[in-house]
C-alpha cells in the first residue's frame, strides 16, 4: 500500500505545474481562449516535456505511460483549466496502440510524440448521450476499402486534429476507425474548449482491431483520467475559495470567521478528499486491466463532488463568483462539464448497479 | 501508487479473519447480526476471549500486553473485528483510560489499573459531559476540593455510556474555579464507582434502550493518588485523548458488514431504482472513505505524525455513512411487519442518530477541521 507517485511521476507532475504556473496562468489562458482556442506554442511545450509521448508506447518513441503516470499531469491540467485537447489525444492514442495495424501506428504515433500529430476521439453522436454502442455512423466495406458515413457531435479537439479515431457501425457490430481530417464545424463548448461537429460523407477509413469492448475500454480509461482532472479543478476551486474567505471582509471581519461559511468550506474539502481517493482507485484499476464497476463508482463520487464543490465555490464568492473576471467561474464551467463528461452520476449509478 | 495491501499485510488479514471466524462464539455473532441487546456478560465474554489470545489491546506497548503491530496492522485488525460482527470492544478502558495512563500515569497507577483493564476485571466509563457542558466541555463545573490525602467531589455528569456496568470512571473535574483561563483549573481523576456518594440514574433513549446515564457525585471521597498527571493539567490529558490515534473512527469494517447485510436483507428493494441508487451512493462513499482512511494511514506510517484533524473527517463521513445504512435498512423493513428483526432494525435507526452527536458532534468536528486544517 502506497499512495505516493513514484519519483518519475512526481517529477513530471512538478515540471508540468511549474510550466503552467509560469506560462499558463489565468491571463495567458484568457488570451488563448479569446484567440484560436488552443496554443500551438503550449502544445510544443507539452511535446518537449514528454506529455504527447507519455501515452505512446516505447516502440513508437513514447514512454508507455499508464493511468497513474498520466494522473498527475491531468490533475495539474485541472488546476490550470488547460483547454488544449490532451485527453482526446490520449484516448485516440490508446485506441490506435491497441487496435492499429503496424503500418498505421508507425505513420501516426511518432508524429504525435513530436507534437506534430494531433488526434481526437470521435464517438458521441447527437441523441446517444453516454451510450457506448448507440452509434449510428456506419462503416461500409468495399473490397479492402472502408468508408464512413454519419455525424459525430462535439468532438473535442477535432478542429485541430489531423486524424480522428471514429466509432462506426458495421454489419458485425460497432468498431473503431481512423480517418484523416473530415468536415468539421468548429465551436466552443460551455467550458471554453475547442470542439467540432464532424460530418463524415463517405470518408475513407482504416479499421482498428477490436469491437465495442475496445471503445468501452478507452472510455473507461478516459473516465479515470477525467476524475483526476476534476480533482485538480476542485483543488483549485477549494484553494481559491478558502483564500477568498480569509481575505474578503464584511461587517469588519473576514467572512471566513462566520461559522455558516466555515462548515460549508469544510464540506467542500471533504468532498475533494473523497473524490481524490476515488480518482486514485479509478487510475489504479484502469492500470490493472480495467474494472468498470470501480470506475463507475469513482465517476459517481467525482461527479457529485464536482457539482458540490463548484456550486459552493461560486456561492461563497458571492457576486464575484458569477463574473468572468475570476478564474473560479471558469472552474465552475469546467467542473460542470466534467461532472457529465463520459457519463454523469445517474448514468454511472445505473451501470454500477448493473455490474 | 499501489492501493493494495502488501502480501504480508494480506497474510496478516487472513490470519486475523480466520481466527475471528473460529473464535467468535456463534450466539454472540447472532445477537450482533440481529441487532439484539448485548449484556455486560456478552461484552466481557468477547473481551476475555480476545485478551486470552493477546489481541485485546494491540496499541499498548508490548510490556503491558500490546501486540507490537504497526499502524496498518492495527487498522486491519480493527476493521476485521468490525467486519466479523463481534460485540464491540468498549473503548473507555482499553483505548481511552489506558492511553492516558500509559502517557501520564505513575508506575503505580499503571501497575494497578492496566492489567485489570486488559483482563476485563474492571469496566470503565468516561465522565466528561455535564448538563451545562456538552460541546463547550471546558465550562464543566463538577468540583473536586483537595482535603489532605483525598479530594471531595460534588457535581454531575451526563451521557455517561454504560456507567451502570462500570467499576470505575475517569472524570474531568474542576479543582480551581478561580482561574481566568478556565482550562487551567481542570484535573483528571479516577474514581471507584462503588464510592459512597455516587449515584447512577438511567437515561432511556428514544429506542427504549438503556445505554447512557446521569452520574451524581455527593461528597465523594477520592484518594489523591487517583489524580492523573498534575492538578490543573486535566485539560492537557483530555486533549491528548482527543488527538489519540484512533484510526478506526470511520468504522469501515462494521459499515462494510452492514452494507453486505443490507444488500441481502433489502434484496426485494433492489428493483426500485430510487432506493437502489441511494444504496449505491452509500457504497461509493464507503469505498471512498476506506481509501481516504488508508491514505491517512499511509501518511502516518511514513511521517510518524499523529492523524490530527484527519480523524475529524473520518468521524463525519463514517457516522454519516452508518446513519445512511441504518436508514435504508429501516426503509427496507416491511412497513406493516412487527417481527423481532424488523423492530430491532427500526430501533437501531432511532439509536444510530446518536453517532453524529457523540464523541464531539459532527459540527464540532467541522470546527476542528476549519481551525486546524483550513486555518479559518
Amino acid at each position: 500500500m502506497n499512495f505516493d507517485y513514484n519519483e518519475e511521476q512526481q517529477l513530471l507532475a512538478d515540471s508540468v505545474r511549474r510550466y503552467l504556473a509560469k506560462a499558463y496562468d489565468f491571463e495567458a489562458r484568457k488570451k488563448i481562449v479569446a484567440g484560436e482556442g488552443w496554443s500551438s506554442e503550449t502544445w510544443a511545450q507539452f511535446a518537449q516535456m514528454g506529455l504527447t509521448g507519455l501515452p505512446v508506447s516505447a516502440e513508437h518513441d513514447g514512454f508507455g505511460g499508464g493511468a497513474i503516470d498520466l494522473m498527475g499531469v491531468l490533475e495539474a491540467f485541472g488546476e490550470a483549466l488547460v483547454v488544449e485537447p490532451y485527453l482526446p489525444l490520449v484516448m485516440a492514442v490508446r485506441a490506435i496502440e491497441r487496435g492499429g495495424a503496424p503500418e498505421l501506428k508507425a505513420r501516426i504515433l511518432p508524429d504525435v510524440v513530436e507534437g506534430k500529430g494531433r488526434l481526437a476521439f470521435a464517438h458521441a453522436e447527437s441523441g446517444t448521450r453516454y451510450s457506448v454502442d448507440g452509434v449510428k455512423t456506419t462503416a461500409r466495406r468495399d473490397g479492402s476499402r472502408w468508408t464512413l458515413e454519419g455525424q459525430k457531435a462535439a468532438v473535442i479537439g477535432a478542429p485541430i486534429a489531423q486524424h480522428l479515431v471514429v466509432s462506426a457501425r458495421t454489419p458485425e457490430g460497432v468498431g473503431l476507425f481512423v480517418v484523416e481530417r473530415a468536415e468539421v464545424k468548429p465551436f466552443r463548448t460551455m467550458d471554453e474548449r475547442l470542439a467540432g461537429d464532424v460530418t463524415l460523407r463517405r470518408v475513407e477509413a482504416q479499421p482498428l482491431k477490436g469491437d465495442v469492448a475496445l471503445i468501452a475500454e478507452v472510455l473507461d480509461f478516459a473516465t479515470a483520467l477525467a476524475c483526476a482532472e476534476a480533482v485538480g479543478a476542485m483543488q483549485f476551486a477549494c484553494d481559491t475559495t478558502l483564500e477568498y474567505l480569509k481575505t474578503r471582509k464584511q461587517f469588519g471581519v473576514p467572512i471566513g470567521t462566520f461559522q455558516a461559511l466555515q462548515h460549508r468550506m469544510v464540506e467542500m474539502f471533504i468532498s475533494l478528499e473523497q473524490a481524490r481517493s476515488m480518482a486514485c482507485l479509478a487510475a489504479s484499476r484502469a492500470d490493472a486491466g480495467g474494472d468498470p464497476r470501480a470506475i463507475s463508482a469513482a465517476k459517481i463520487k467525482v461527479s457529485d463532488a464536482a457539482r458540490h464543490v463548484s456550486q459552493e465555490a461560486v456561492q461563497l464568492h458571492g457576486g464575484m463568483g458569477m463574473t468572468e473576471e475570476l478564474k473560479v467561474s471558469h472552474a465552475f464551467r469546467r467542473l460542470t462539464v466534467l461532472a457529465r463528461e463520459f457519463g454523469d452520476a445517474d448514468h454511472h449509478l445505473a451501470r454500477f448497479a448493473s455490474l | 501508487m499501489d492501493l493494495n495491501y502488501s502480501a504480508e499485510e494480506l497474510a496478516f488479514r487472513d490470519e486475523v479473519r480466520s481466527w475471528l471466524r473460529a473464535n467468535l462464539p456463534q450466539d454472540l455473532r447472532e445477537k450482533v447480526e440481529n441487532y439484539a441487546h448485548l449484556s455486560k456478560d456478552d461484552l466481557m465474554r468477547w473481551h476475555r476471549i480476545l485478551a486470552k489470545k493477546g489481541w485485546v489491546a494491540p496499541a499498548w506497548p508490548k510490556e503491558w500486553g500490546g501486540t507490537g503491530w504497526n499502524v496498518v496492522q492495527r487498522y486491519i485488525f480493527e476493521e476485521e473485528l468490525g467486519y466479523a460482527g463481534g460485540p464491540p470492544i468498549i473503548p473507555f478502558g482499553v483505548t481511552m483510560c489506558a492511553a492516558i495512563l500509559l502517557r501520564f500515569g505513575t508506575e503505580a497507577q499503571k501497575k494497578r489499573f492496566l492489567p485489570r483493564i486488559y483482563n476485563g476485571d474492571d469496566f470503565w466509563c468516561q465522565g466528561y459531559s455535564e448538563p451545562g457542558s456538552g460541546s463547550d466541555l471546558a465550562s464543566l463545573k463538577t468540583k473536586a476540593v483537595r482535603n489532605g490525602d483525598h479530594y471531595v467531589v460534588n457535581g454531575q455528569k451526563i451521557w455517561t455510556t454504560l456507567a451502570h456496568y462500570a467499576d470505575w470512571i475517569f472524570c474531568l473535574v474542576r479543582t480551581d474555579p478561580t482561574l481566568e483561563k478556565r482550562q487551567e483549573g481542570i484535573s483528571f481523576l479516577l474514581m471507584d464507582m462503588k464510592s459512597p456518594g455516587i449515584t447512577v440514574r438511567p437515561l432511556i433513549l428514544m429506542d427504549g434502550g438503556h445505554e447512557v446515564n446521569e452520574v451524581f457525585f455527593d461528597d465523594v471521597k477520592v484518594p489523591a493518588e487517583n489524580l492523573v498527571h498534575e492538578e490543573g493539567k486535566g485539560w492537557t490529558v483530555a486533549k491528548y485523548l482527543l488527538g489519540y490515534e484512533r484510526m478506526n473512527t470511520g468504522r469501515i469494517g462494521e459499515s462494510k458488514r452492514q452494507l453486505a447485510r443490507l444488500k441481502e436483507y433489502g434484496a426485494s428493494m433492489m428493483g426500485d431504482s430510487r432506493w437502489r441508487d441511494r444504496l449505491s451512493r452509500l457504497e461509493v462513499e464507503l469505498t471512498a472513505l476506506e481509501i481516504t482512511n488508508l491514505r491517512f494511514l499511509d501518511r502516518m506510517r511514513r511521517t510518524g505524525q499523529p492523524p490530527g484533524a484527519d480523524v475529524s473527517m473520518l468521524k463525519i463521513k463514517g457516522t454519516e455513512i452508518q446513519q445512511g445504512l441504518t436508514e435504508l435498512m429501516m426503509e427496507a423493513t416491511d412497513p406493516v411487519a412487527s417481527d423481532e428483526l424488523s423492530s430491532a432494525i427500526r430501533k437501531r435507526y432511532l439509536s444510530m442518530r446518536k453517532t453524529t452527536i457523540y464523541a464531539g458532534s459532527n459540527e464540532i468536528q467541522r470546527n476542528i477541521i476549519s481551525k486546524m486544517t483550513l486555518g479559518l
